[in-house]
Order: C-alpha cells, then sequence, then structure tokens
C-alpha cells in the first residue's frame, strides 16, 4: 500500500490515537535548561581524574616512559602504562565481528605495550586530583619514541609494503567474497550493450558528536560492586564487554548512559579509556574519570567510512543493469574495535541497490593502516553502497544518454514484486520506489529545474545549475539473531521491552533500547498510549541505565522503532491482555466479551458494566481476587527477535549551483522523499531525517579527515575539520510515502540512517550535473572549492 | 585570585587561578553545568553563554576577565520555579522540535537570545548567519531555524 | 583544553600596562579581547608567564571622527565596530569587514587593536587598514608614536609594535561616498578566509587601495592592482596583477596556483562590485 498519509494508527485496543501524532517532547525540558545530565556534568565526590598520554607517531616503538617528573607534580597520583596495566585485563579490546574464519586481527590493548599504532593510541595515563593537574601532568610527562616506517593509503597498506602488525605479516585483515553466480556475472559482462567502470573514495570521516566521550567509574570499595557512567549508545553490550575484558563479576556491574549528547554510531563501541577507568578505580579504590577533548576525540575516538570502491555495472541497450560487479578496499586502520571489520559488510548486500539485478559478485578486503581505527558511522556501510550504485546509474545514464530520472525508472524493483528476493539472498520486505521518485520531482519542479539549467547553459551562465537524484534502499532494524549468526557477529539482535501499569493508573514502561537524541521517551510513550488508551503524559519510559533496565541490545543500526519499540507495543497488547482477564472476572463476563476502549474495560453489549484501566491495575496489584492462573501486577516483558531486517527507501533530489570561477558548491534546494512505514510521531521523523540529510551533505561537501603522509591527522580541530554550520545550508522540503513493512505488527521500518544515506550521492551526482558541459564526470568527496575548480581545470585540459 | 560575577543576577565570589577558563569556573566552581564543552578552538558554540547580554564563548573567556560582569547561563533563562515555564525561545525549540540530543542546545538558545536582542525580525538568511557560530550535529539546523523565526514572530521557512 | 599557569594583571591605564610590560619584559603577553591570544594558550603553543589584560581600559574603546579620520580606540570589539553609524556612515569597508570577522559571539569579545596586533596574515582587518592607508597609534616607555599600515605588518604574526608598547588607536581615513568592496572567499562562514580582496576606489589621498587576506605570510597589498587603476586601466585588467608581491601559502584549503587564481577572481569582482 501507498499513500501520502499514514494510515489509521496500528493500535488494535486502546484506540488512543497517540501513534501518528506530532505530540511535542518529553526528554526537551531539561535537555532546554540545562537540568539534564551528561557525563561531564556529574559530580563525583573523590573522583580522580585520568589524562591519557597519546602517541604523536603513526608508529613507533615505545623505549620507555619516563614517569618522575609527571609523579612529583602537584596532585599527581599515579602514572602507568601498558606493562602496569597488564594484568588488570581478563582479555583483549574486544571484536565482535570476525566476519571470516580466518580474519587477522591484532594483539588491541588499552594501553599499548612497546608499540604505538596510530596517531593517538594511549601509552600511558595519569591520574590526578583535577582536571587541571591531569592536564598539567600529561604535557609534562616524557616518552621516548622510537619512529618507526607508517602506512596510510589504503591502496597502498594493501601491497604491504610496510605492515602495521609484523606478526601478522600482511596488511591484510580478510578478504570477504558474496559471489552467488560467478558465471553469470562473467556471462552478463561479456554480453552487455553498455559498461560503466567507476572508481570512488569514501574519506574517512570524523564522527563528531557535539558532546565527546566521557566516562566515570565508581568503585563500591567494600560492597564489591562497581558502576559505570559513559557517553555510550551501548550500556548493556559495555556492561558485558567490561565484565569480560576486565574480570569484573557481571552481576556486580551497573552501567548507566546518562544523558547522551548524540552518537551517530561512534559511541557504538567499547573505548580503551572505559576498561582503564574501570581497571584503576578497582586498583586505586577511588572513583576515575575522564572526559574526552575535542582534540582528542579526532583521534581517540573511531572514524567513519575510509573505503575505495571499485563498481561496474553491466546493462543492455535499454539501460538495465544485468549485473553488478564490485571491488572494495576498507580500511580498519590500526586496530578492530568493536564492528570495525563489519562495517563493509553491512553494506555489501546493497550495491544494486534499488534496482532488480539478477548477477552480482562483491569482494572486500579490509587492510590494516597506521590511523585511528574505523568503526560504526550513521549508516554504516549503507552509505558507501548506496553512494557507489547511485553514482553509477548516473554514470550508466550518461553511457546510454538518457535522463537520470529515466535511468532509474528503467530498473526500479516494481511494487508487485515484494516480498523480494534480491539476487544478495536478502528479502527485500515492501517497496515502492518509482512512488518517491515521482513525489520528489513534482516537489522539486524537476522540469522547471531543466529548463532553468537549459537557459543558463545557453546563456553561458558561469553559475551552472546542477540537479541531482538519488534513489536509497537499506536494510536496518538490526537484526534477525539468526542471520547475524550466519553473518559471524557474536551476539544477536533482540529487544526486550516491559510495561507495568502501577496500581496509581500510570504507566511504566522499560526499555533497552538507549536514546541519545531519538525522543524514544516520547514515541515509546504514544506507542503504548495508542493500545492502552491512555494519555501520553501518564506513561513514564525508563532506559540506559541497566540497573533499571536490565536487558537491552542498545541504540544503533536503525533498530530502536522496529524492534525495540515492536517489543514496547507487543509487551504493551500483553498488558491489554491481561487486564481483559482480570476485567472480565471482576466483571463475571466472558474474556472474549471485554474490550479495552478509551481507557475503560468495558463489557460489550452492556455499556454500563465497565472498569477503568486504573481499577483494574490496583486489582492486579492487591491481588485479593484474581482469576485462577493469573498472576499479580498488571504488567509484561517481551523479547522482540524480528524475523528479518526492515527496508526503508527514499528518492531524494539536490540543486546545486556551481561558481565556475572559483569552484564553489552552493546547496540551494533540497528534497526528500522517505518511506520508512507508518510513522510514531512525524515531527521525530522529520528531525531524523534533516539531521541525516545534513550528515551526508557534509560528506558530499565539506567534511574529510585529512593525514599526512606520516599518518599525521591535518584536520584535528573544528577549525580546520568543516562541520557545517546554519549558514551552509537551506532549509529541506520533505514528502513522505508509506509502505508498511509485513515484518513486524506495526509496518514500522527504521529512520536514523535514511537521510545519511540518501543524501550524499544526490548532492555529489548535482554537482557532476552542473559542470557536464565542462566535461567533468566525477568530482571526488568532498567537492570542495579547490577540488571542484581543480576538477574543471582538468577536463579543460583533456 | 578573588572574583565576583554576578552570575543568573546573583553575586558570587570565587577565589579562582588566572586560567581558569569562565566556562570551567561556571560548570566546577558554581555547579552550573548545563553550558557545556563542545570543542578546544572557541568553533562550536556549545558554552556559549551571555556576557553583560551579549553572547560569547566562555571557553575563550578567562573567568577572571568577567569579574565585575554579569553572566547569564542557560539555568538563568527560564522563570523558573514550578509552572515557571520556559523562556520565550526556549519555547520556541520546544514546539518546533529545535533540539534532539540536547548538547549543543543551551548554548544554541543563549545565542539565538543575543542574536534576536540584536536583530529582533531576523530574515532566515539573517538567521542561519547569526548562528554560524553554533554546531549542531542533529537536527540540520532546519528546525532550529524555525524555532528562532518562531520565536521572533516570523512567518516559518518550509 | 587548560592553558598553562600564569600571572594575571589587570591594567587600569594604558600607562600602567605600558608600565607592567616594561616590568615583565619578553615573559608578558598583552591580553585584549583574547580570541586569538587565549586558543593558543589553550593549546599550549603561548604560554606567556604574565597577562596583561587592556579590559579594564574604558578610554580605548571609543569611535570618534576627528576631521577626515575616523579614530577608533584599540579595545573596541568588532561588533561595535562593525554597527557604529558612524564607522557604517564613514567608512562603509571597516564596518562590513568587521561584521564578517568570525561569529557573532567572536565578534562580541574580539578587538580591532589586538586583530591588527596580532598580524595575522590571515585575517581580514589587517587587508582593510592596508586598503584604507591607515595608521595605528603605539604607546610605549618614550611616548607614543603613529605607524603606518605598510610599515605595521613585518612578517608571519610579526608586527613593527615593540614588546614594551601598547596599541592604542587605529586611525583611517573618512571616505563616505568612495566605491569599496569586500569580497571574502571561506569554506564555512565562520572560517577565516582562503582568500580575501577588500578594496577601496576613491582619489587624491585615498585610494585607490586594494589589499589581500593569506595571500603571502604577512597581509599584503595589491600593489600592482592599485598601480593599474591609478594608470586608468579597468577592472578585468587590474585584477590580472592581484598575484604580484604574493607568496600564497600552501594548506589543507587551496594550493598557491588556486589562490592565486581565487586573488585574480576576487580583486576582479570586488573592484566591480565598487565601481571600477
Amino acid at each position: 500500500m501507498t499513500a501520502t498519509e499514514p494510515p489509521p494508527a496500528p493500535g488494535p485496543a486502546g484506540g488512543g490515537g497517540a501513534f501518528g501524532r506530532r505530540l511535542l517532547r518529553k526528554e526537551d525540558a531539561r535537555l532546554l535548561t540545562g537540568e539534564a545530565r551528561f557525563v561531564d556534568d556529574l559530580q563525583v565526590p573523590g573522583a580522580l581524574w585520568m589524562g591519557m598520554v597519546r602517541s604523536p607517531f603513526a608508529h613507533a616503538r615505545i623505549r620507555g616512559v619516563e614517569a618522575e617528573g609527571a609523579l612529583a607534580m602537584p596532585g599527581v597520583r599515579a602514572v602507568v602504562t601498558g606493562d602496569d596495566l597488564a594484568g588488570a585485563w581478563a582479555a583483549a579490546m574486544p571484536c565482535a565481528w570476525p566476519v571470516t574464519e580466518d580474519m587477522r586481527a591484532p594483539d588491541h590493548w588499552p594501553v599499548a605495550r612497546h608499540r604505538a599504532c596510530h596517531v593517538g593510541d594511549i601509552v600511558a595515563v595519569v591520574v590526578a586530583g583535577t582536571r587541571q593537574q591531569a592536564a598539567d601532568a600529561v604535557d609534562a610527562l616524557e616518552v621516548d619514541y622510537e619512529p618507526l616506517p607508517a602506512v596510510v593509503d589504503i591502496e597502498d597498506a594493501a601491497t604491504d609494503r610496510v605492515v602495521v602488525h609484523e606478526d601478522l605479516g600482511t596488511n591484510t585483515s580478510y578478504t570477504w567474497t558474496l559471489s552467488p553466480d560467478p558465471g553469470a556475472v562473467d556471462h552478463a559482462f561479456a554480453t552487455a550493450a553498455h559498461t560503466v567502470a567507476e572508481r570512488y573514495v569514501q574519506q574517512r570521516l570524523v564522527p563528531v558528536a557535539m558532546e565527546p566521550r566521557g566516562v566515570v567509574a565508581v568503585p563500591g570499595v567494600h560492597g564489591g560492586d562497581l558502576t559505570v557512567y559513559s557517553a555510550t549508545q551501548i550500556p548493556h553490550i559495555l556492561k558485558l564487554m567490561i565484565a569480560t575484558t576486565c574480570g569484573v563479576p557481571e552481576h556486580k556491574l551497573r552501567v548507566v548512559a546518562p544523558a547522551v549528547g548524540g552518537g551517530f554510531g561512534a559511541k557504538l563501541d567499547v573505548y580503551a579509556e572505559e576498561l582503564i577507568a574501570v581497571a584503576l578505580a578497582r586498583r586505586l579504590g577511588a572513583p576515575t574519570r575522564w572526559t574526552e577533548e575535542r582534540s582528542e576525540s579526532a583521534v581517540a575516538t573511531v572514524q567513519g567510512r575510509g573505503q575505495v570502491q571499485r563498481i561496474e555495472l553491466a546493462a543492455d541497450a535499454d539501460g538495465r543493469v544485468t549485473a553488478v560487479r564490485v571491488r572494495l578496499t576498507a580500511d580498519m586502520g590500526a586496530y578492530l574495535q568493536l564492528l570495525t571489520p563489519g562495517i563493509p559488510v553491512l553494506g555489501a548486500f546493497l550495491y544494486h541497490g534499488a534496482y532488480d539485478v539478477p548477477a552480482y559478485h562483491l569482494e572486500c578486503t579490509g587492510v590494516f593502516t597506521n590511523r585511528t581505527p574505523t568503526d560504526a558511522y550513521r549508516g554504516a556501510g549503507r552509505p558507501e553502497a548506496t553512494y557507489a550504485i547511485e553514482r553509477a546509474m548516473d554514470a550508466l545514464a550518461r553511457s546510454v544518454g538518457v535522463d537520470a530520472a529515466e535511468i532509474r525508472r528503467r530498473n526500479y524493483i516494481p511494487p508487485d514484486r515484494f516480498p523480494y528476493p534480491s539476487v544478495t539472498g536478502l528479502t527485500y520486505d515492501s517497496g515502492s520506489y518509482e512512488a518517491t521518485l515521482d513525489r520528489a520531482l513534482d516537489l522539486a519542479g524537476y522540469e522547471g529545474l531543466r529548463a532553468e539549467q537549459r537557459r543558463r547553459r545557453e546563456a553561458g551562465d558561469r553559475r551552472h545549475l546542477g540537479i541531482g537524484i538519488g534513489t536509497y534502499v537499506e536494510m536496518c532494524g538490526l537484526a534477525p539473531s539468526r542471520v547475524l549468526a550466519s553473518l559471524r557477529f557474536a551476539a544477536g539482535g533482540w529487544e526486550v521491552a516491559s510495561v507495568s501499569v502501577l496500581p496509581t493508573g500510570t504507566v511504566q514502561v522499560v526499555s533497552g533500547t538507549t536514546p541519545h537524541g531519538q525522543g524514544h521517551e516520547t514515541s515509546w510513550s504514544q506507542i503504548v498510549a495508542d493500545r492502552l488508551g491512555v494519555d501520553p503524559a501518564d506513561v513514564e519510559v525508563l532506559h540506559s541505565d541497566t540497573a533499571t533496565s536490565p536487558l537491552g541490545m542498545d541504540t544503533y543500526g536503525s533498530r530502536s522503532l522496529p524492534v525495540g519499540g515492536v517489543a514496547v507495543a507487543m509487551a504493551a497488547d500483553e498488558v491489554v491482555a491481561k487486564a481483559r482477564a482480570v476485567a472480565a472476572h471482576q466483571m463475571e463476563a466472558a474474556v472474549d466479551d471485554v474490550e479495552l476502549m478509551g481507557g475503560e474495560l468495558r463489557v460489550r453489549g452492556t455499556p454500563s458494566r465497565s472498569m477503568t484501566l486504573q481499577e483494574v491495575a490496583f486489582e492486579a496489584f492487591s491481588a485479593h481476587d484474581l482469576p485462577e492462573g493469573t498472576t499479580p501486577n498488571l504488567a509484561a516483558q517481551v523479547t522482540y527477535d524480528p524475523p528479518n531486517f526492515v527496508f526503508p527507501f527514499g528518492t531524494h533530489v539536490a540543486v546545486v549551483e556551481v561558481d565556475e570561477d572559483t569552484g564553489r558548491v552552493d546547496l540551494v534546494d533540497y528534497v526528500a522523499v522517505d518511506d520508512c512505514g507508518p510513522r510514531v510521531n512525524p515531527m521525530i521523523v522529520e528531525g531524523q531525517i534533516h539531521g541525516g540529510i545534513v550528515q551526508g551533505v557534509a560528506q558530499a561537501l565539506w567534511e574529510e579527515a585529512v593525514y599526512d603522509a606520516d599518518g599525521n591527522l591535518r584536520t584535528p580541530s573544528l577549525v580546520d575539520y568543516c562541520v557545517p554550520t546554519a549558514a551552509e545550508v537551506p532549509s529541506f522540503r520533505l514528502g513522505h510515502t508509506v509502505t508498511p513493512s509485513p515484518t513486524n505488527p506495526l509496518g514500522v521500518k527504521g529512520v536514523g540512517e535514511a537521510g545519511t544515506i540518501g543524501s550524499a550521492p544526490t548532492v555529489v551526482n548535482a554537482v557532476v550535473d552542473a559542470l557536464a558541459p565542462l566535461g567533468v564526470t566525477d568530482v571526488a568527496m568532498p567537492a570542495h572549492p579547490a577540488r571542484v575548480w581543480a576538477a574543471i581545470q582538468e577536463a579543460r585540459r583533456r | 585570585m578573588e572574583i565576583t560575577l554576578s552570575v543568573n543576577g546573583v553575586q558570587r565570589s570565587s577565589d579562582v587561578e588566572p586560567r581558569r577558563l569562565l566556562v570551567h569556573h561556571l560548570r566546577e566552581d558554581l555547579g552550573l553545568t548545563g553550558t557545556n564543552v563542545g570543542c578546544d578552538t572557541t568553533s562550536c558554540g556549545a558554552c556559549t553563554v551571555l556576557l553583560d547580554g551579549e553572547s560569547v564563548k566562555s571557553c575563550t573567556v578567562l573567568a577572571v576577565q568577567a569579574d565585575g560582569h554579569e553572566v547569564t547561563t542557560i539555568e538563568g533563562l527560564a522563570p523558573g520555579g514550578e509552572g515557571g515555564g520556559l523562556h520565550p525561545v526556549q519555547q520556541a525549540f520546544h514546539e518546533q522540535h529545535g533540539l534532539q540530543c540536547g548538547f549543543c542546545t543551551p548554548g544554541m538558545v543563549m545565542a539565538v537570545v543575543s542574536l534576536l536582542e540584536e536583530v529582533p525580525h531576523p530574515t532566515e538568511r539573517q538567521v542561519r548567519l547569526g548562528l554560524e557560530g553554533n554546531l549542531c550535529r542533529c537536527t540540520g539546523y532546519h528546525n532550529i531555524v524555525r524555532a528562532v523565526m518562531a520565536a521572533a514572530g516570523e512567518e516559518l521557512p518550509a | 583544553m587548560i592553558p598553562a599557569p600564569f600571572d594575571y594583571r589587570r591594567a587600569a591605564s594604558v600607562d600602567e600596562a605600558v608600565a607592567l610590560l616594561a616590568e615583565h619584559g619578553d615573559d608578558a603577553k598583552l591580553l585584549a579581547g583574547g580570541h586569538s591570544l587565549l586558543p593558543l594558550m589553550k593549546l599550549r603553543l603561548a604560554q606567556p608567564a604574565v597577562l596583561v589584560d587592556l579590559g579594564g581600559i574604558g578610554e580605548l574603546s571609543s569611535v570618534t571622527q576627528d576631521g577626515g579620520t575616523v579614530r577608533i580606540g584599540a579595545m573596541t570589539r568588532h561588533h561595535d565596530v562593525a554597527t557604529s553609524g558612524l564607522v557604517r556612515e564613514q567608512v562603509p569597508l571597516l564596518a562590513e569587514v568587521a561584521g564578517q570577522i568570525g561569529d557573532p559571539q567572536v565578534r562580541h569579545r574580539g578587538t580591532i587593536g589586538g586583530s591588527l596586533a596580532h598580524g595575522d596574515p590571515a585575517s581580514d582587518l589587517p587587508a582593510v587598514l592596508l586598503a584604507l592607508r591607515g595608521t595605528v597609534v603605539a604607546r610605549g616607555p618614550s611616548g607614543e608614536r603613529t605607524i603606518a599600515a605598510d610599515e605595521l605588518f613585518r612578517g608571519f604574526l610579526e608586527t613593527a609594535l615593540e614588546p614594551d608598547e601598547v596599541l592604542t588607536e587605529v586611525r583611517v581615513p573618512a571616505v563616505p561616498g568612495v566605491g569599496w568592496a569586500f569580497e571574502k572567499f571561506t569554506r564555512r562562514a565562520q572560517d577565516w578566509a582562503i582568500v580575501a580582496a577588500a578594496a577601496v576606489l576613491g582619489d587624491g589621498d585615498v585610494g585607490p587601495g586594494v589589499a589581500l587576506v593569506n595571500m603571502g605570510s604577512a597581509p599584503v597589498r595589491a600593489g600592482g592592482v592599485e598601480e593599474a587603476l591609478r594608470s586608468g586601466l579597468g577592472a578585468g585588467e587590474a585584477a590580472a596583477r592581484a598575484g604580484e608581491g604574493t607568496e600564497p601559502p600552501d594548506d589543507l584549503n587551496a594550493s598557491p596556483e588556486y589562490r592565486l587564481h581565487l586573488a585574480g577572481v576576487l580583486v576582479r569582482r570586488a573592484l566591480e562590485a565598487a565601481g571600477a
């Protein structure tokens, strides 16, 4: 089904109508007033501040750490090296995604021992009484390094000219292949009327959540327990990983993610500083803490992307794609963090995009370099895939000689083919791709834009107009546990929720998701209110603290709604079922005759007999007279493991102006038509899309972690690393369609990454479109003025 | 060094090291943790407060430089107390969904208060340029701009 | 990011500031708005032992007109320069440029004197001072002297100011009605210019004046362009000489070749906008 308005709220029982409303957020007041507490805001009496001493070299032997001077400084309590902490670890830093059986993984310890492998690698830790004293001691500490040759470029690393980890003997961590029918691919290319062969670079990106990371570890010296506060997306996973790496009994651990200022995947990790805080808190018997500085963050927090992509398309005379062949070289950085090797694999199934392609071959090689490790960053593999196929589709359109919209129309998977078994072995749940293209072109005024473009070109205007189109489909809602197993991912992808109607009638929800800006408190309240027929204001959502929410798999991969939100809905439905049973018993009616309407349980056909949900909840609480076999309390807990991914999609249109004289690109209009199924809160969904768009546009036009040949990051600060401001982007125009997923009872799909996945190729397609008359067919990301100008000069020389 | 600041209308005297940054003074000495630190290069604006009524980045002001001056932080903006409600700019951010994770928000709100003091009825372009000193990673700025226009009583873009 | 420790002295007058500088010599640095110095100190790239704060000297914040000269106190903030009715009317180029520095928060703290004394080739105000052929007033132990713009900027972050001198005032000619323009090319609005061009046309004593931002190790006058204008050439031909005498730096945002090209484009645009 496709419609421009959401279907009736899917809540079956309560009829509350809260689903689908633009409810203002519950989270806002505390964030708007400064009342919210981020990790660095926590006041922890007696806490010792840690300062990380980081390698200034991309590769160096650590000859020695001269601690005496620093130890003599005011307030300094300890200086510890990798050797000092060697006994503190029960296991090395975790990587949860060994993508192949023979994947090579280097030793990775929270504090490097003997050898630093990237700028920012921790070589020692100072502990002092105050933040200032720790900073002074870091500044004063002397480390004796012997610089070693470093390898920085991905393709250079693949040659093993310089090897990052001698003991591994090679920089290749793994080669992962997806090739269901190699003969079919060869045949398609051999018989193709058109072929396209492109090489794209996914530059490394610095995630830049506005809140840098931070951690506080508070040991219960006598009780033996340990509480860790961390700016993390994954308190539940972190708890498990602290238990296994630090040897802390898991049941004695509590991990809290307080207010968290954005994550974007970069806080989906287990970091050295978190483990060091735990180890030192235990060793020193005092709370330890650390807050990342921004310049530290650039080299100490994982980076995103980092791939060289080679993509080839084979097509028939009409431009119908008959095969896709992809070769990826993916930069792991110096070590494997939690999910590092799996990030390109998450995109590897999607290089044929929204198109019906019968033959497919993909090969991905993960290589080590002397740079900060890469890992998840908004979209994680899927923006890379979408970029490659959407840029290549434009190249194919040029080869065939048709419009960018037309080449897509000829290749979309048609709506009647869903559920669609893809060539890569996925089952796309639902989709109606051309409808989003039609709507986007309409909103953008596509015909008028093309006319204006022609006018400018005929007039010799040096301010070129470019129109870019991008259609995406992505797999999210991580994830079916069995599928994760087949991908060699170490954990499952279920989610837990509980819903309790308290004796006074208000509702408490506990979710295993960990929001850090996504507004789950509001959306989950809407889901529950809708099903129970209560006011969303009477629902409170608890999360992000393993003491109150002991089970969960946290927030990443656009999973929270299609997995965690669905679990919330299912728990609410179980509560409804129990309420009906209790009410039926109380009112001496058959359960089947009792319905929940507008917050009241009524006996069908007998309007005079009813109980409020609160009355039922109190009966369940007092438990004086419950039906046989019914347990006290009106509460339910559900664990939901989805049967499939969900596959949101959409089409974006970007309009740019490119100044031929300076190379400057201005994004002047942006239209996005997205389909994530029914929207719980359209306001929150649109907010996710707005932010996602800018993160993708930022990759297209502004951001790049630039390294020099020695492995020094040349963009360590927000002066050099160009996160766009309000002045660089326009307002956006959004449309949407609604194609429910048959996968889950809410029909919902994730939307956290969609904007980012769609926008980077759309913008670069627009830039290339603008410069087509000058003979430019490619501009690498970020398409900053110097690069655009150089591309124009090069095209002129050809 | 002994300094006295008027912070949110209250005289606060402290003994601080000269190198104490105003933001650290507010957060660590006075317990006003609403003002955040998002960078170390005067770029992100998360630490924006009003100094004598004008927006400044409190990471690039020494506490001793603020001696004898008035500072307003996010905690001093809303009337406070039960039913005190929000400042009109805070209210507009709430109503227009101008915040997500909320980390940039205190600084963003203070920058907007200062902007609207100087330009009470800005155009969309003036709003965007007026916020060039504040980074947000969540909202794409779309709803922040709408919030500012709404707070100014102007027609909303897009 | 926390500065290394230092002693802090707040000067109540220019003379006291001069005396403090004399007392502490090379260990002391003047603190004006702090928006060049404090970021360097936070990164510990600057570690002065003594900071002499000029913030308490009220007499240094003023804008007045003295015949054909506009006099601006060194501690006048960019925001106040940008919004001064007098500056906007008499020296609109200066007001416009002051309003484009950094971001609003920076303009609420940064000062005209601090910016010029820092002598950063990538900052905008030095180019304006050059284009307008302004002067600065410096006071030291032996009294006051004026320094012409062309004498002031010596090299990278190096000016003609002596370590014991305080820049107290900026003097620029009043040029109401004279054609002017400022073309600033940045990646983001808040960024430093990759290249910028300041131009004022005029005749006689003032102008034509054209100067460039970020085209050498020091702020630089586009002497070739001015000469071409004086000889009556149009904007396009004059702009072709924008690169003369420059040594454009190579950095992440631009190669020297690209900067030379940009300088030509921006100077042409500035001259055209100014009415040349």
